[in-house]
């Protein structure tokens, strides 16, 4: 096992991993924020309960920042290796020819989405913070419907989180299926795969950006 | 047909090199591409210049050393072939074309679009064999009973040619299509069980010593591979070589 992170594979088996991990993150959320277009009382709830639960804010919360910390930093430094091993570029490259645009511009969606991540939690995720432990206000557990609808309310916001969703969603229809090769997953259940990969990788965002439309135009 | 060739130029490996155009006329759409550039050397020696070097050998796909980018696809637009096999009917009357070395760190160029491709050959050395006694009593391979589908999968991967088309296509220039097909031959049949481990480890330290840069998934060297290398090689590799890594 030792120094499985200097190997080309184990650096690919650990990006997976984290990607999984995240995509699996993106679930959770997306099926706790859908809750607020159909019931803000189970909306608050859920929040509530992932806001001021132990195990979520001290366990899952640290794995989750150390997760995108490191997906995001070791996609820097696995681009900038690929980088180095071609010196001299091709005069005339076809890559429509036999590869998605999708696929090879990892990268750039990677870091529009890295950078929509630091508004969004610098508007969001820091103000959860605060009010818990940095100066602590008495916990409303009705707030957090509330604070959705209102973050909704600019059309700059809503602008934002559509054109990242966007790119989330062209990093994920790349990305979800390469996580499952690159931990060696490549067999008869591939193609089902494939299937759920697409309905995922448009389904969540499409889904995210439906709720961000919906709180700005019903209220 | 008539053609403008725009050819890489390098008179060694330490020569910085640059496009050169070159003219060519009445080229027949039955020729295949190496003997379009036979035809372009022989002018250029007649004019007295400098013939194009390029790499060739059986001429009828099945030696990989034929290689060329050739309009930005490596062994051109069609699919399936070599460049030997590519016919000039690929091409229209008055195109240009662009014709460009596997481009790699590790595949260096010696001279015009010939490069340096042992790195695959000390891939192989470092781990794509098995170790069989050959010193007489040797025991037919045919006596040991294989899957059928285990034994078409092994053998689809053994059809590899090495010919370099998926580190040049790879926008990293990666070399796993190649690698993952070397071990996948093994790893399939029961003959290659005893060095799996020590395979599967030693022929990944040997490619990212080589500089090859790592794979992201894009598929194009599965798209532009001569023999059809399914990634499904790469897949079997990668957990090839986390099991070994488990084990130690």
């Amino acid at each position: 096992m030792s120094g499985i992170l200097n190997s080309s594979i184990g650096r690919k088996f650990a990006m997976a991993l984290s990607a999984l991990f995240l995509m699996f993150f993106l679930l959770q959320h997306f099926a706790i924020n859908i809750l607020s277009v159909f019931s803000p009382d189970a909306f608050n709830e859920a929040s509530h309960f992932m806001g001021t639960f132990w195990a979520v804010q001290f366990i899952l919360q640290p794995i989750l920042i150390i997760g995108i910390v490191f997906h995001f930093t070791m996609g820097i430094i696995l681009e900038l290796k690929n980088r180095r091993a071609r010196q001299v570029k091709y005069a005339k490259n076809n890559g429509n020819a036999n590869s998605t645009w999708m696929s090879r511009n990892m990268i750039w969606t990677g870091l529009l989405i890295e950078a929509f991540l630091i508004v969004h939690m610098s508007q969001l995720w820091w103000h959860e913070i605060t009010v818990k432990y940095i100066s602590p206000m008495k916990e409303d557990p009705t707030r957090y419907y509330h604070e959705l609808v209102e973050h909704f309310e600019s059309p700059v916001i809503v602008g934002i989180y559509i054109v990242a969703f966007v790119f989330l969603a062209l990093h994920l229809l790349h990305g979800f299926n390469s996580a499952f090769q690159s931990i060696g997953a490549n067999n008869k259940y591939t193609k089902a795969l494939k299937g759920v990969s697409k309905v995922y990788s448009i389904g969540i965002p499409v889904g995210f950006i439906f709720i961000a439309l919906y709180h700005h135009f019903a209220h | 047909m008539n053609l403008t060739l725009k050819i890489w130029r390098q008179k060694n490996a330490n020569d910085k090199g640059k496009m050169v155009d070159y003219k060519i006329s009445d080229v027949s759409p039955d020729m295949s591409f190496l003997e379009m550039l036979d035809v372009l050397n022989e002018q250029l020696i007649n004019s007295g210049d400098e013939p194009v070097a390029f790499d060739h050998d059986c001429r009828e796909g099945i030696c990989g050393m034929c290689s060329l980018y050739i309009n930005g696809e490596a062994h051109g637009p069609d699919r399936g072939v070599t460049t030997c096999q590519l016919h000039m009917r690929m091409f229209k009357d008055g195109d240009t074309i662009y014709i460009e070395p596997f481009r790699a760190k590790a595949f260096p160029v010696i001279k015009d679009l010939v490069v340096d491709r042992s790195a695959f050959d000390r891939i192989q050395h470092a781990g794509g064999f098995i170790s069989v006694n050959t010193s007489g009593n040797t025991i037919d391979a045919n006596a040991i009973p294989v899957n059928k589908q285990d034994a078409d999968t092994a053998f689809e991967a053994a059809t590899c040619i090495g010919c370099g088309a998926c580190v040049a296509s790879c926008k990293n220039s990666s070399a796993m299509l190649f690698v993952g097909a070397k071990v996948s031959q093994f790893a399939l049949l029961p003959q290659g069980q005893v060095e799996a481990t020590d395979r599967v480890m030693n022929m990944v330290k040997q490619m990212d010593e080589e500089g090859f840069g790592n794979c992201t998934n894009t598929g194009a060297c599965e798209v532009e591979c001569p023999k059809g290398i399914s990634l499904e090689n790469i897949a079997r590799m990668n957990s090839e070589y986390l099991k070994a890594s488990f084990k130690g």
